[in-house]
């Protein structure tokens, strides 16, 4: 029998919910030596951790249910709340089965999260993943090939097994496939953003940091197929892009404070590495070449990444405005985040040039007045709606 | 006090006279580029590529020492300013606002001429993330060409092949070329042997100097002097004559100096008597540079090594300028900079120093602006703490923005700190002055 959208959306809300990870638990669990690899966002290649036999763990910070205590101790007012909620994770063991930690190349507080996690958890795996920033094949792609393999190599003594080129093969095609689907979700909640709202989809695409992805693969059919299915009022909405939420993750009522202050959010830069690779990656040839040369030419923009051509910036947007049929653009950054911060005046520019609305605000993870964000968020999209 | 007050007029030895006057030339060089039609490149600190740059007649334009400046000239208030009513985030780094909110009042350069529009920013992505972005940013104002040299950081703590590698394929393929199309002039690479032949010269005579603060008493303060020792090596200067020059004269200033027993020059005439032996991690306070020292030098409280003089190059830990592998060379020049050193790296090089260096403490400045500094800097402060036996303490301030920088709550952290030093020496450890 088929899931409703209550019964998806409940358990995707339950997983987000438990700051415990027990579905990652009870999978480690069910059979002896399975070994579990966290990652912290924007971007980390899962394929090689599943291809290990491992479960790729998203930790995206303890959100806004953590009462953080011990990681206040480890970090300066003025630094945003993921890495003190994540510190308060690992030293209330909430996180204490996971194997390895990734910590991706996004920000210089993540970066120098990958040293904490090396001094305080030594026992751990804990590798801060460079990428490049120079997009040539024969210069950053050569780097990044090598740098996948060392991680490989990392992975296997994790996993305690050999990872052949055929495993990532193999992995690549399971992340295809479930690529498309978060691809299918995005382009159903653009065209119906009524029948998909986007706390909804949030908590979908949340339920793929915990879950094995051939299940969260599932889960996003069976969700596609009952949001079809579900009779929703269309409302007079405008429609809006989220811009700036690609790391610490906003508490789950500021989503749903925008959409109730008469926004649809049609587009978003939530867990980006559920989308990170742009299109299918070659399953045929040498695996880490194709991941490679994905990354380099095909993946998401967005600002841990150097744009090389001035001309461009800002142009992923302004496109991305024009694809998803959007009428404007809420820069909504957590507090303290370079990345975003640095980024948004560029970025904003290019939507004024584009004649394109936009505001913003910041939050931090555990934001709790959400009255100010609905007045500012109602405010823009009557203005939209008014004048535009 | 503890610094002779006989005179207010600030001591000024050859060899901060000969700085002073090459700093002054480069601004009046970069300054009139465009009736000379020398091209300018700008850059940034860690892991700048002065010896190259010159290898095309090219002038060499740091912002951060453009922002730098103007917090000490009081200016970078007013500045910081102007760029938040453009947009940018009063939770950034104030080196990026103080530079757009420059550029927007005409880029004056302490010459009072305006600075010409770079011909070519040359992006050295080391060991801060904020770079890539404030390089971004220029680009957006400038227009003008830009060249990435992307430096991977040292997240196991080892430069590997790989890296080195990467580093070398950009500069031959990206960077030289960039630099070339811009001047106009072709790469000779003896040329770039013979600067680099000079910056070794150059950085033996620097870390002499550093490591003269293992004397006690310390002829040096390694922090508040110590920035200013460091300045032509991180600047504009590494691989001239000047530098060789200033360097030699700096080192026989200090020989001198440890001969007769003395202690560090401070703005207010010389320190007479060791109490303290501080290493400090992250950069000074800019805004209130003077009476951020003063706080120190009136109770006695000399730094002897500080990870800040390490930014732009760690020399002391064996690194040279290698001229028989030019480029390897410059790529592992990056690739060690301070900043770009994890975590675990970090701590074991201020534990070395505090053993070397025979410290009686740790202090953090921890400084709002910059995440790359800050973030982990109380984990590195406990464990120098557990590793050392010595106390450390922690106070934050801001490198150019004057909001952050509370005179009396540092100087009360301070002092408290002093305190806690005395009572640890009482229960048996470590006198400064033996």
């Amino acid at each position: 029998m088929s899931k409703t959208v209550t019964e998806i959306v409940d358990r995707c809300q339950a997983l987000f919910e438990d700051l415990n990870f027990t579905s990652a638990r009870e999978w480690k669990a069910a059979e002896p030596g399975r070994k579990v690899v966290g990652y912290m966002p924007v971007y980390v290649p899962r394929e090689i951790i599943h291809a290990g036999g491992m479960l790729p763990l998203g930790i995206l910070g303890g959100g806004e249910a953590l009462e953080v205590i011990h990681g206040d101790a480890y970090y300066q007012s003025y630094i945003c709340r993921i890495p003190r909620s994540t510190i308060e994770l690992a030293i209330t063991k909430r996180i204490d089965f996971v194997d390895g930690m990734l910590f991706p190349s996004i920000c210089d507080v993540i970066r120098n999260l990958s040293g904490m996690w090396k001094l305080m958890f030594p026992k751990v795996y804990a590798r801060y993943f460079d990428v490049p920033q120079n997009y040539r094949d024969d210069i950053g792609g050569n780097y990044y090939v090598e740098e996948l393999r060392e991680l490989k190599e990392g992975l296997e003594e994790v996993a305690g097994r050999t990872i052949t080129d055929e495993d990532i093969r193999r992995s690549i095609a399971v992340y295809n496939e479930n690529r498309r689907l978060v691809q299918e979700v995005y382009d159903f909640r653009t065209k119906q953003p009524w029948k998909a709202p986007s706390w909804e989809v949030y908590l979908l695409m949340r339920a793929g940091m915990v879950l094995p992805v051939e299940e969260h693969t599932q889960l996003m059919q069976d969700y596609l197929a009952a949001a079809e299915a579900e009779d929703r009022p269309m409302k007079d909405n405008c429609r809006i892009i989220l811009q700036g939420s690609f790391c610490e993750q906003p508490p789950l009522n500021l989503v749903k404070s925008i959409e109730l202050a008469g926004c649809y959010i049609v587009d978003d830069d939530y867990m980006l590495v559920t989308r990170w690779l742009l299109g299918d990656c070659p399953v045929d040839g040498d695996p880490l070449r194709n991941l490679a040369s994905k990354f380099l030419h095909e993946s998401m923009e967005t600002a841990a990444k150097y744009e090389p051509d001035g001309t461009r910036k800002g142009q992923y947007l302004v496109d991305a405005v024009r694809d998803r049929a959007a009428e404007g653009v809420i820069f909504a950054a957590p507090s303290f985040c370079d990345p975003a911060l640095l980024d948004r005046p560029m970025l904003a520019n290019a939507l004024s040039r584009a004649d394109i609305p936009h505001i913003s605000f910041k939050y931090a993870e555990n934001s709790g007045q959400m009255q100010p964000i609905r007045e500012q968020a109602g405010t823009f999209a009557d203005t939209i709606k008014l004048w535009s | 006090m503890n610094a002779q007050a006989a005179s207010q007029d600030v001591i000024k030895e050859p060899s901060m006279l000969k700085q002073k006057a090459m700093i002054a030339a480069n601004f009046d060089k970069l300054t009139s580029a465009n009736e000379t039609g020398q091209k300018i490149a700008a850059t940034y600190v860690p892991g700048n590529l002065n010896e190259l740059i010159m290898c095309f007649d090219m002038g060499n334009n740091l912002p951060e020492i453009n922002a730098i400046n103007n917090g000490m000239r009081k200016k970078s208030g007013a500045m910081i300013t102007e760029a938040e009513k453009q947009g940018h985030s009063e939770d950034v780094c104030t080196y990026v606002k103080a530079d757009i909110g420059n550029m927007s009042r005409g880029a004056i350069a302490p010459n009072g001429k305006p600075m010409p529009v770079p011909d070519l920013l040359l992006l050295s992505y080391t060991g801060c993330f904020t770079f890539m972005k404030w390089f971004e940013l220029l680009r957006d104002q400038y227009g003008c060409e830009t060249t990435m040299l992307h430096v991977p950081y040292e997240g196991d703590g080892k430069i590997t092949q790989n890296m080195r590698d990467y580093v070398v394929k950009q500069l031959k393929e990206d960077v030289i070329p960039a630099l070339e199309k811009v001047s106009g002039v072709k790469f000779d690479i003896d040329r770039l042997r013979e600067y680099l032949r000079k910056s070794a010269a150059a950085e033996d005579n620097l870390v002499w100097v550093l490591e003269s603060a293992k004397n006690k008493p310390s002829p040096i303060d390694a922090y508040f002097g110590g920035v200013y020792y460091i300045g032509p090596i991180f600047t504009a200067f590494r691989g001239t004559d000047d530098a060789v020059e200033y360097y030699k004269l700096l080192r026989t200033e200090i020989e001198a100096r440890l001969a007769a027993g003395k202690g560090p020059i401070t703005p207010e005439g010389e320190l007479t008597e060791e109490k303290y032996r501080l290493v400090v991690e992250g950069p000074p306070n800019w805004t209130s540079f003077r009476d951020f020292w003063k706080m120190f030098y009136d109770e006695g409280a000399v730094v002897v090594a500080s990870t800040y003089t390490k930014v732009g190059g760690v020399y002391d830990q064996g690194f040279r300028h290698d001229p028989d592998h030019p480029l390897e060379s410059l790529a592992d020049y990056c690739l060690g900079c301070y900043t770009n050193r994890n975590l675990p790296g970090r701590v074991d090089l201020i534990e070395k120093y505090m053993k070397e260096y025979q410290a009686d403490g740790f202090l953090v400045n921890s400084i709002k602006s910059c995440n790359s500094f800050s973030a982990g800097q109380l984990l590195i402060m406990r464990e120098i703490e557990t590793r050392t036996g010595k106390p450390a303490a922690f106070i934050e301030t801001d490198l150019v923005d004057p909001r952050y920088f509370s005179a009396a709550n540092v100087k009360n952290r301070l002092e408290s700190y002093f305190q806690m030093i005395d009572q640890k020496r009482k229960g048996g450890g470590s006198a400064a002055a033996a």
